[in-house]
């Protein structure tokens, strides 16, 4: 691959893949029955990709708990099949324009001349080489960022719903480009095309949209103080916010990350993952085209040692704000406190515990345990990775989700029939297949898979373990990877124990039919999101953060815009008082 | 595609040109029959009676077209539409509240996008001056949309902590069908309060326009349409109060009706509620507001905020100052300046962008203020200045200002509704708030001083849904409106607004479990944050 600062990729669209020798395993960890399964002609596996996307994306959709269609929803198959012939491709080709540093609303090399690569996880080769932010780099930054924000400033003076028609302009250009940045985070991520498309696209479009809505909406209150005064408050912006963003969801974190922080009118210097900087910064040539001024937003691609560190320590950042493992949470907090004891809010690991008594609906009950886990090839901060199945029916969920996870079907993220695409990277790759390795040898029973897969790029076998036990390290640390671990629980009070000792409180479910059992649970959890007979709905109106040592703070919803306002409180003396 | 349809895309394509030079022709060579008739179910209906009215430019008092006249029958059909796409598992019913907020979103979009056109059309309609429907109306009407389809999914029912072992909580739901009857003033302004809220928080509605102006309203029909509304959801009728808004004050399937308009017509809807169904009553009426200028304003700024609280929108404003009360010994001066500021108002054809004033809406109410100028000089005001008629044709009045107004004369204290200011005096606060709250309205009020205690005082003590301090008509889609006393009943804008459109659904139920897990705690003592 070249290193230019421009380059065209070959991207293979779906219909072209198998004559492209790409890898594209049906039923990886189950080849001696390829016989049963034949490869289809072209169309029609294209149309039964679709179907199979459209289903998963039911039951694991991060924003509706329904089918998105683009256009209006068909209720009658006809209708439906016919849509699915429309659905969309990637773009072939797909140009790469962004891959410097943005400040100010301009590209800029890095002040070191430093570049790092970037790759593509399904064949492990280079995409492109991005500037390298640095300490320098970030002190541009913030610079731009505290001058956007200095009182009388286009940004400060603009009215508050002129902010939220800016967001809801980049909401309108994410979906303009939709195509294009799914087949770009495919690529530079590695997760599937079409659920990129229909969850991480729609998902991102909402969010920043849902927060343009409450630009507007930030109301302080009047308050009936004691005295002859005259109270009332202001919810002002914090200023120059820090963000760090995860490589698992790299457009959704953007937008979650940047809907709140400018609708409440921060300024904001924003570092993404260093495996995947190529969405977010076309995110910002897009910020640039919807009008925002210059240096209300500055993105800076990184590493964590680095820019990430420069930031969390930077005392002209007032606040930070960052989503990625708990270990590197416990490093900002700290920093902060060291230097200007600037607001942290933190969105860490997990190890969701996602419990199935034996009155729930079964089917429903395998499938939503399976996405669960394996949704974002294992990579979600809140897989449902410690899975208690209620005694009586714990052989036959074992096996019915071992039968599942064989029918997974893992390969290029530019076929549309693949669910699973590679780890991000060659270390996730080798963490995860290290942890399994630690799965057999402290005694759990390796259900399926356990191995990596193919030649080149960083694909690990859908993995279930059983008989785990709450001691193991499989069933204590977070692994980031296909690997499901099912244990055994007797009695509710017994299970709400065991599933509420961990470090981690990030989310939770529970599958049962009884009301009483599903609230008791829910009630119970010590995390920060229950779900009850789903798993992973989420959606931009609802609060989504940590308990314990999952996170400090919540995104989305109302809750979220707390997070990035500093509350002022003006009290102004009376000469009389009336009611 | 009926052939008004059809004509209504071909105009699309070819787009319209932006020339406030308009004329009858060009808006109607372009889409004649769609903005005619009445809009139900998404298609455009012929009235039931076959029966059409005319709409005039006030400008000229001519013609602009006939429209189709919705009476009882027609009613009848947009409530059937109305409450068939109110059905449970409707697509509107079922639709994510984050869609109903695109839908409006992409309907603020197309306004905007035709925006010169429509500014023209409330002009040719209306008589208001093209510069103020191009750049306050329109834009308003987008802004007022945008900020309701931000709030269609953000309004949150609770979890509240009930006492004993329940859990309880809120949902906030659609009240139903709405009827919506609109006033003439600011058609398109009004339409977009009333079917912001209204949308977002999920209901369907038939609105009534006025019959002096329907034809802007009718235009948003056809936008709302194109923007993907379901059918049903918004129905628009045009007609006359007496006939189709009686039917829809007094309609039993209607389940609320929010009304703006005149105190008196306030009064019967609110009335037929009583009589039919009970029906949720919301309403914006009539004011007399009081403007209070104390001697240590900023008399410049506040001569010029006194002649706009007064004149703007040639005096049709259900806030309009028209209690200029002044600080005695500022009194002369301020008189003579406003004078000199409404001898200096533009007044003419409203497509002139120098034209400050354009006619009034029609001749009843052209012949209605000529009566209250009449009746201030039989009282003893004194005429300042104007009073007479503007032009020979049309239905202009001169920009007219009384001195010497006292409480008790008829144009102190009915609703004039034209551009007649008058001009009181007083010596102290208390006296000011005394008589500036002796009124039967509520809708608004204005104090102008640079002493922050006096600005508290007067604005605390003032009985009005609305005060500005050091300013005048100062609105913005997220600060509420409404009356006090007989100016009206509920708010709309900001989010209050959306109370008017609201049930609020209590859901509570029995959950033994909670003790259960009293007791489990009591047991294990380990579990945190139960009640969370």
């Amino acid at each position: 691959m070249r290193s230019s600062s421009v380059g065209h990729l070959a991207i293979n669209p779906g219909r072209s893949l198998k004559s492209q020798s790409q890898i594209c395993w049906k039923n990886p960890t189950d080849a001696g029955k390829s016989t049963t399964d034949p490869p289809h002609p072209h169309t029609h596996t294209y149309i039964h990709a679709h179907t199979h996307t459209t289903h998963t994306h039911t039951h694991i959709g991060m924003t509706s708990s329904k089918i998105e269609m683009p256009g209006e929803v068909k209720s009658d198959p006809a209708a439906l099949m016919a849509s699915l012939q429309l659905m969309p491709a990637p773009v072939p080709n797909p140009e790469i324009k962004y891959t410097k540093i943005f400040i100010n609303n301009e590209w800029q090399d890095s002040v070191s001349g430093k570049v790092f690569p970037t790759y593509n996880p399904a064949t492990g080769e280079q995409i492109i080489e991005v500037q390298e932010a640095d300490k320098a780099d970030v002190d541009k930054a913030v610079q731009a960022a505290r001058l956007a924000f200095s009182l009388g400033s286009v940004w400060r003076t603009m009215d508050a719903s002129e902010r939220g028609r800016l967001l809801s302009k980049l909401a309108d250009l994410v979906e303009r480009d939709s195509v294009y940045l799914a087949t770009i985070e495919s690529l530079n991520s590695g997760k599937p095309f079409l659920p990129t498309l229909f969850v991480d696209l729609q998902g991102t479009i909402k969010t920043l949209r849902y927060f343009a809505g409450y630009a507007d909406k930030i109301h302080g209150s009047t308050i009936p103080m004691d005295g002859q005064f005259l109270t009332f408050t202001r919810y002002e912006p914090i200023g120059v916010c820090g963000q760090i963003i995860p490589w698992n969801f790299p457009l959704m974190m953007t937008a979650w990350k940047l809907g709140p922080a400018l609708a409440c009118g921060n300024t904001i210097v924003l570092k993404p993952a260093e495996q995947t900087p190529l969405t977010c910064l076309y995110i910002a040539a897009l910020i640039k085209e919807a009008g925002f001024p210059p240096g209300v937003v500055n993105i800076l691609p990184g590493f964590g040692p680095t820019a990430g560190a420069a930031m969390a320590a930077h005392k002209g950042i007032d606040k930070v704000a960052f989503t990625g493992s708990t270990e590197v949470g416990k490093v900002i907090q700290e920093t902060a406190g060291k230097t200007n004891l600037k607001r942290v809010t933190l969105e860490l690991g997990g190890k969701s515990p996602n419990i199935i008594f034996a009155d729930s609906d079964l089917d429903l009950a395998v499938e939503q345990a399976h996405q669960g886990v394996f949704f974002n090839a294992g990579q979600c901060c809140t897989a449902g990775s410690r899975i208690y199945v209620e005694e009586p029916i714990y052989d036959e969920f074992v096996k019915r989700s071992v039968e599942r996870a064989k029918r997974k079907i893992v390969g290029s993220p530019f076929d549309p029939t693949t669910e699973q695409g590679p780890q991000i990277s060659r270390e996730q790759q080798n963490r995860v297949l290290e942890f399994v390795q630690s799965g057999i040898s402290e005694g759990a029973k390796l259900e399926c898979g356990g191995k990596a897969l193919g030649l080149k790029g960083f694909y690990v076998e859908p993995t279930v373990f059983s008989n785990v036990t709450d001691d193991m390290r499989i069933a204590r640390e977070e692994i980031f990877g296909p690997v499901q671990q099912i244990m055994k629980f007797k009695t509710i009070e017994e299970v709400i124990e065991r599933a509420n000792n961990s470090d981690y409180g990030l989310a939770a479910a529970v599958f049962t039919n009884d009301i009483n059992k599903a609230i008791t649970v829910s009630t119970a959890m010590q995390a920060g999101t229950v779900w009850i007979n789903c798993y992973n709905a989420m959606s931009s109106q609802c609060p989504f953060g940590g308990y314990k040592m999952s996170g400090n703070g919540r995104e989305l919803g109302e809750i979220g815009l707390k997070e990035y306002s500093e509350v002022k409180t003006i009290t102004m003396k009376m000469v009389t008082k009336n009611s | 595609f009926s052939l008004s349809l059809l004509k209504y895309y071909q105009v699309k394509q070819n787009g319209f040109t932006a020339s406030p030079q308009c004329s009858n022709e060009n808006i109607f060579n372009h889409n004649a029959l769609i903005l005619f008739q009445l809009f139900i179910n998404n298609e455009w209906h012929d009235a039931v009676s076959g029966k059409t009215f005319p709409t005039i430019n006030p400008t000229t008092g001519e013609i602009i077209c006939h429209v189709a006249e919705a009476d009882r029958a027609d009613v009848e059909k947009a409530v059937k539409a109305a409450q068939n796409a109110f059905k449970l598992g409707s697509p509107w019913r079922r639709m994510d509240a984050s869609h109903r907020g695109l839908l409006l979103s992409r309907l603020a979009d197309a306004i905007e996008r035709d925006a010169a056109y429509l500014a023209e059309l409330e002009t040719l309609d209306n008589g208001k001056p093209y510069a103020v429907s191009y750049s306050v109306d329109i834009p308003n009407v987008v802004k007022c949309l945008r900020y309701y389809a931000g709030w269609a999914d953000k309004w949150e029912g609770k979890t509240i902590p009930i006492d004993g072992n329940f859990f309880c909580y809120t949902r906030h739901e659609p009240i139903g069908v709405c009827g919506q009857i609109i006033p003439w003033n600011f058609p398109l302004l009004m339409q977009a309060w009333k079917l912001g809220p209204a949308l977002a928080t999920g209901n369907t509605v038939v609105m009534k326009v006025a019959e002096q102006t329907p034809l802007t309203a009718l235009y948003v029909a056809s936008l709302i349409k194109e923007v993907g509304f379901p059918e049903g959801v918004v129905n628009i009728l045009s007609g006359m109060g007496p006939t189709a808004g009686a039917a829809i004050a007094s309609h039993m399937d209607i389940d609320k009706v929010a009304f703006t308009g005149s105190t008196e017509v306030g009064h019967l809807i609110q009335q037929a509620s009583g009589s039919s169904n009970l029906k949720k009553v919301t309403l914006e009426l009539g004011g007399k507001s009081p403007n209070i200028i104390l001697s240590d304003a900023n008399l410049e700024d506040a001569v010029e905020q006194s002649h706009f609280a007064l004149f703007f929108n040639q005096g049709q404003c259900c806030c309009a100052g028209s209690r200029t009360f002044v600080q005695a010994d500022i009194y002369d001066e301020f008189v003579e300046r406003s004078v000199v500021r409404a001898n200096r108002r533009v007044v003419g054809n409203p497509f002139d962008l120098k034209t400050e004033q354009g006619p009034q809406i029609d001749e009843e109410q052209f012949n209605k203020i000529l009566g209250y100028i009449g009746s201030g000089k039989r009282e003893g005001a004194k005429l300042m200045c104007g009073g007479g008629v503007a032009a020979d044709k049309g239905y202009f009045i001169q920009p007219t200002v009384f001195g010497n107004v006292q409480d008790n004369m008829t144009i102190a204290q009915e609703e004039i509704f034209g551009p007649v200011m008058q001009i009181l005096k007083f010596e102290t606060l208390e006296e000011v708030v005394s008589r500036a709250n002796d009124t039967k309205y509520g809708l608004a009020a204005a104090v102008f001083t640079k002493d922050i205690d006096k600005a508290h005082y007067v604005s605390n003590t003032l009985r009005a849904g609305t005060v500005w301090v050091n300013c005048y008509d100062v609105f913005g889609a997220q600060a509420p409106f409404g009356g006090y006393k007989a100016s009206g009943n509920g708010r709309e804008l900001g989010e209050y607004g959306l109370d008017n459109y609201t049930e609020v659904k209590t859901v509570k139920r029995s959950e033994w479990c909670i003790n259960y897990m009293y007791m489990y705690v009591m047991h294990h003592g380990k579990t945190r944050n139960m009640s969370s």
